[in-house]
């Protein structure tokens, strides 16, 4: 009491005091701190999302309340050639997308945990794509992917490479992998940047102990940056998975679902067929398909979070 | 108060290792291959789409479409025509404005829960604080591309639809799971033993939250809000979906759908247009990389 840092209360009466204990009370002020936050989420999120549910089991359009029709709307879907399409589409898209990510991304952090001069303001640089709208840099893909004024194609024609324009977004098989390429563009940072991060808690006494004993290069990154690594990259690529298999804006940019549905997603069908078409109920039961897929996605990475703590040596 | 700040802040950073560590063993050759070459093609890589964003948006139209008698990569004669129209031919400056204006009151929205909300999971730790914990972590997980067709209808009942109150109010769903998690993992990085002596001195605990925790976590509190911001301006699904009319629209959605009109692509404006509407959070960024790059990393550690 010597030294009081914040002003010291003059003693309370017996009503404000039984406040104060309410107000000390854990489990009352806990709640009532909580409260702004779970209003707005119980509200805007676990509300919807049940919502969200029931939406998928009626026939609900725009403008329009529905009834009850069990499960038609899934029934529909399942003999729906391009909802099949889409959803192979999606995991295409991810897996392929994630994998490139992952690897691209690994390889650019190990690059920038080297001792480099500028390394702060290379840091900065490779964040931006990640920084930037989406939507905006997706436009510039758009125009890079571009049918008559592609840049890509230019500069491949005037190198002798290819004697015609690559048709970027207007062919089934181009397109996929011009939009898994814009995805991979945007995603390299992200992964980069926290891998980086994962990198630099590892401590380099460990390398130096794994030099002394004769370890190569490969060895040294496979026996001891990959297991001490293996925790960030579980939780890095699971945001990565769960963003690639939701994204929407960049096919919504690029090519719409196009060509022939050929670059779809769930989330973009989904669009289309509950907004566009005005198909709320339909739209919402593709949007629910996501739900089992994303789950998988979250329990594959907690069993990848548990086994953080055998590595850390604590039990659970 | 100056002591223990310090004192926090030294504790909470990390130690600089020793990094460069047996850097000095590999040659310069070597170095050369391995490291600055693939560097050089990363960054040439990321950055390229930036270089031609920009170099379009001041290109004239005659030198856009002719690779023959123009080299592509570079601009003879630089023109202010396409940021002249976007700025006064076009409703942009409303959507930067209808941008900035729900950036701003959904990010000061979203902190305001989050940091009661992170303060009470954290320090409170009510009865079943960590279960809320999890479900907050969880609920960061769902993504608004299924939740946008159940708001929609919610909008819509609400009275909302083709307001600025309908972004305002949903952007939260991602960033109040987002900014609380943020917020939990420094609000652990400040002393227990601060608040127990605040406590003893008969501080209550609202005055050990804006006294002692805040003032600490000012760091944070930045990097959560730099967070929000940048998020709730790179919106796209629901400002899309919840906005009708060409004067509500943000940016993104303003940008893609107004500017494309049928098949003519004002190449050069539509380029102008997402230069500027990333500038803001470039410069934001720029100015707060440090704060932006320990968030994200620190967020994904947690």
């Amino acid at each position: 009491m010597a030294v009081p840092t914040v002003a010291v209360q003059p003693r309370p009466s017996i009503l404000s005091r039984s406040l104060s204990t309410l107000a000390e009370s854990r489990n009352a002020l806990g709640f009532g701190f909580m409260l702004p936050a779970a209003a707005l989420l119980l509200v805007f999120l676990t509300y919807p999302l049940g919502l969200g549910v029931w939406l998928g089991f009626t026939d609900t359009r725009i403008g329009r309340p529905g009834i009850f029709i069990g499960t038609e709307n899934y029934q529909y879907l399942w003999d729906d050639a391009v909802f099949w399409l889409s959803v192979f589409n999606t995991l295409l898209y991810t897996i392929s997308a994630s994998i490139l990510k992952f690897a691209l991304g690994l390889w650019l952090a190990l690059i920038l945990n080297q001792n480099l001069p500028f390394k702060s303001f290379f840091r900065a640089i490779v964040l931006l794509p990640w920084v930037v709208p989406t939507v905006l840099s997706a436009i510039a893909f758009w125009w890079i992917y571009d049918s008559q004024f592609s840049i890509l194609s230019w500069a491949l024609m005037e190198m002798g490479l290819i004697d015609h324009r690559i048709n970027f977004l207007g062919d089934p098989e181009n397109a996929r992998a011009s939009v898994i390429a814009a995805n991979v563009w945007r995603g390299i940072p992200f992964v980069a940047i926290t891998l980086l991060a994962g990198l630099q808690t590892i401590p380099q006494s460990l390398y130096e102990a794994a030099t002394l004993d004769g370890a190569s290069r490969w060895q040294l990154f496979r026996y001891v940056t990959l297991p001490l690594l293996t925790p960030i990259i579980a939780i890095t690529m699971t945001f990565s998975v769960l963003f690639t298999f939701t994204d929407f804006q960049l096919i919504y940019v690029l090519t719409r679902g196009g060509p022939v549905n050929a670059t779809h997603l769930m989330a973009t069908l989904s669009f289309q067929r509950g907004i566009s078409g005005g198909q709320l109920g339909e739209g919402a039961a593709i949007a629910v398909a996501m739900i089992p897929f994303l789950l998988a996605a979250i329990l594959f990475s907690y069993f990848g979070l548990q086994r953080r703590k055998w590595q850390q040596g604590g039990g659970d | 108060m100056a002591t223990i700040k310090s004192a926090a802040i030294k504790k909470t950073k990390r130690p600089e290792l020793d990094e460069g560590g047996m850097g000095y063993l590999q040659s310069l050759p070597r170095r050369v291959v391995t490291v600055y070459l693939p560097l050089l093609v990363f960054v040439i890589v990321l950055l390229f789409p930036f270089y031609w964003m920009t170099i379009t948006a001041v290109k004239p139209n005659l030198e856009m479409t002719d690779y023959a008698n123009f080299n592509p990569f570079w601009v003879v004669h630089p023109t202010f025509e396409h940021i002249r129209y976007l700025l006064f031919d076009t409703s942009y400056p409303g959507w930067l404005l209808n941008t900035i204006i729900i950036s701003t009151a959904a990010t000061f929205l979203s902190l305001l829960a989050a940091v009661f909300a992170a303060y009470a999971i954290e320090r409170l730790r009510f009865s079943g604080a960590r279960q809320v914990g999890l479900a907050v972590f969880l609920a960061y997980l769902v993504p608004p591309s299924i939740l946008f067709i159940p708001l929609s209808v919610m909008v819509f009942n609400l009275g909302l639809y083709d307001t600025p109150f309908a972004l305002i109010l949903t952007y939260p769903t991602f960033l109040v799971p987002f900014c609380t998690w943020l917020l939990m993992g420094y609000f652990r990085s400040i002393p227990f033993e601060l608040e127990e002596c605040a406590l003893i001195d008969g501080a209550s605990r609202w005055q050990i939250l804006t006294k002692i925790v805040l003032p600490l976590s000012v760091p944070g509190l930045i990097s959560a809000g730099i967070f929000a911001f940048t998020l709730s301006w790179n919106e796209f699904i629901y400002a899309l979906t919840f906005i009708q009319s060409s004067e509500n629209k943000t940016v993104p959605v303003g940008v893609l759908t107004e500017l494309v009109r049928s098949d003519v692509y004002e190449w050069g404006a539509l380029m102008a247009g997402a230069l500027i509407g990333s500038l803001p959070v470039v410069v934001l960024y720029s100015f707060f990389v440090e704060h932006y790059v320990s968030s994200m990393t620190g967020a994904v550690k947690e």
